[in-house]
């Protein structure tokens, strides 16, 4: 009889139940005591049907075994010892995707000198200083990326406002705002907008043209004084916090039309997730903070180590927990690390590629050229053409190709590759100088944060189902009071 | 489905497509494989001693032998049927392991399966035993 060893799937614990999260299909299942006890049995080592029905028999009936046995197999909870394995599929497009969001990076220039920046640190991509990009958009270009943007759309388009310093160069906001969406309405499409900013040059006028036009807002803030103004300095040096903090008090106060979002970047000298969130949410008032551990080559001041990833990873757990609390009683709660995790987790995403990258998203650079991302934006080497010409559909379909989840072997047994897919481009790209190579160095810190977030799904769904709402299409948002 | 109960959409879309209307009602189900198979047996070996194995399906069965050349009272009976055999379907594992000119239907027990045979005392009643290898 043909042994049985686990499949390709992760299982956990959540609220007294077993689940199992299955690979690649990222479907959640909840498991009965006898699918759990075939699964822990064969998890120390290859059974048979026969083996598993007599080390099974004092709990379970032969049938049920048999039964459970069969059912985890269809699904492939369970596979047969020595059974080749068998990739999924590599599918790619055959006819383009809509762009939903295009990021404009209206200029390359920036009031602060962040030490970690990826733009202007140690480790960037782009020659942002004496390169070919022009400093500033200009509105002839900011009015063709809108085209190239609508064009390309579907019914509803995206755009959004990067940096730099996204509001150095406002003039342009305030031309390109107004185009679009006269340019929708003719074109009978919706058009959304939003911005990146540090926040420092913020002003009631600004204010007001944000909360008019219902910008959806993230304000790059790294938490309280103290560790704000450990990276995030002026030119001179000088800290922002006192700068920024009355700033975005105003715009809290004015623009009140959608929820305001923070962006946290975690370094190994700032590494405190619940004083920074408590802080942003408590002191500045955010509705939502997101974090990120910096991106950054290894060896750099401010990179997270090994033991770093393992330190945002418990600090992460711990401000979960509180996340996992509010939602079971159906409070909100700000952390948005887990919020994305568990609506990914909730539709079954199942990622061929880590992000929209290159497809759905797409990065405009100061002159106009199409990157992959905002992040990769006027560098030539990931260029997929430029607004007026309209996308490279060659490049586009060479780098679908090349960045398949399927090329990278070694994601290939990781149940966690639903959700990853190999992470972020601009990460790899830092780290191993390509954008093809899957993110090794935080696999650990990927799966750990996934079982985390798998828990608590589990804890919601049990408990308070209604609350995954939310991640259903038809869901309205209620905005913060 | 008995054991597993979904919980995200996409479980449920899994589980309409094994078995069509499994799951409540969610679109998009199913590339279906339409004869469920709930039991361990869906992937047990196939063999002609048993009264009738589970995947195959009903109506005629015609036993096939693995060579041209015929080998009589191995693959059917001189009535067409496999009831009267000289000897048992199984002994045909080692029919091609030792004495057939072609070897590539077993594995190699020289290097990578030495054991392959240790628990098959006898053919007849041991052949479940022998384990599948795959290379």
């Amino acid at each position: 009889m043909i042994a049985l060893q686990p499949g390709d799937c992760h299982a956990f614990e959540a609220a007294g139940r077993r689940f199992v999260y299955l690979a690649p299909s990222a479907a959640v299942m909840a498991i009965d005591d006898a699918s759990a006890a075939v699964l822990d049995t064969v998890a120390a080592r290859p059974h048979s049907r026969d083996e598993l029905v007599a080390a099974l028999a004092a709990r379970h009936a032969a049938d049920e075994v048999d039964e459970a046995v069969g059912e985890l197999v269809r699904v492939r909870a369970l596979a047969r010892v020595e059974m080749p394995h068998r990739p999924a599929p590599k599918v790619l497009p055959l006819t383009p995707i809509p762009l939903a969001t295009m990021v404009m990076n209206v200029t390359n220039q920036c009031n602060l000198s962040c030490a970690y920046c990826y733009e202007y640190g140690e480790d960037k991509i782009v020659q942002t200083e004496n390169g070919t990009q022009p400093k500033w958009m200009s509105e002839e270009t900011a009015r063709a990326s809108v085209d190239f943007l609508l064009r390309e759309s579907g019914r509803v388009a995206h755009l959004t406002f990067f940096g730099g310093e996204t509001l150095l160069n406002f003039k342009v906001l305030k031309f390109a705002v107004p185009y679009a969406k006269a340019r929708a309405a003719e074109l009978g499409k919706e058009i959304d907008f939003s911005l990146t900013t540090n926040a420092t040059l913020l002003k009631p006028e600004i204010i007001e043209f944000l909360a008019e036009h219902n910008f959806g807002v993230t304000i790059s803030i790294d938490g309280p004084r103290d560790l704000q103004n450990k990276f995030r300095l002026f030119h001179n040096g000088a800290g922002s916090y006192d700068l920024v903090a009355p700033k975005i008090k105003a715009l809290m106060a004015r623009h009140r039309g959608r929820p305001i979002g923070a962006r946290v970047t975690l370094t190994r000298e700032t590494l405190d997730v619940r004083r920074i969130y408590e802080h942003l949410t408590s002191e500045l008032g955010f509705w939502e903070v997101g974090f990120a551990p910096v991106t950054s080559a290894p060896g750099r001041a401010h990179a997270l180590g090994e033991g770093g990833f393992d330190e945002v990873l418990a600090q992460f757990r711990d401000l979960a927990g509180d996340y996992r609390d509010a939602a079971l009683e159906g409070r909100h709660h700000g952390f948005g690390n887990v919020h994305e995790t568990l609506g990914e987790i909730h539709k079954g995403a199942s990622k061929a590629w880590p992000c929209g990258a290159g497809f759905g998203l797409l990065g405009v650079s100061t002159a106009g050229d199409v990157a992959l991302c905002h992040r990769f934006a006027g560098s030539d080497d990931h260029k997929l053409g430029d607004v007026r010409g309209g996308i490279d559909r060659t490049a586009q379909a060479a780098f679908l190709d090349t960045h398949h989840v399927a090329n990278k072997t070694d994601c290939q047994t990781c149940w966690a590759r639903p959700v990853c897919a190999g992470g972020c481009y601009h990460e790899a790209h830092t780290r191993y100088g390509t954008t093809e190579r899957p993110n090794l160095h935080y696999c650990e810190w990927i799966r750990g944060w996934t079982d985390t977030c798998l828990r608590i799904y589990g804890e919601i769904a049990e408990a308070n189902p209604g609350f995954f709402r939310q991640f259903e299409a038809t869901y309205e948002a209620p905005q913060p009071s | 489905m008995k054991h597993l109960s979904p919980v995200n959409d996409k479980a449920r879309r899994v589980m309409n497509a094994i078995e069509p209307g499994a799951a409540p009602a969610q679109a998009g189900a199913s590339l279906a494989d339409a004869s469920p198979k709930s039991s361990a047996e869906a992937g047990d070996v196939v063999a002609l001693q048993q009264p009738r194995a589970p995947q195959q399906p009903p109506g005629p069965h015609i036993p096939l032998g693995c060579a041209t050349i015929f080998s009589p009272g191995w693959e059917v009976d001189r009535t067409g049927g496999t009831a009267g055999l000289c000897q048992p379907v199984e002994r045909d594992l080692f029919d091609c392991h030792f004495g057939c000119y072609w070897p590539a239907q077993v594995p190699d027990q020289l290097n990578h399966a030495p054991t392959w045979t240790g628990k098959c005392a006898a053919a007849q009643k041991d052949w479940r035993k022998i384990d599948l290898i795959f290379p």
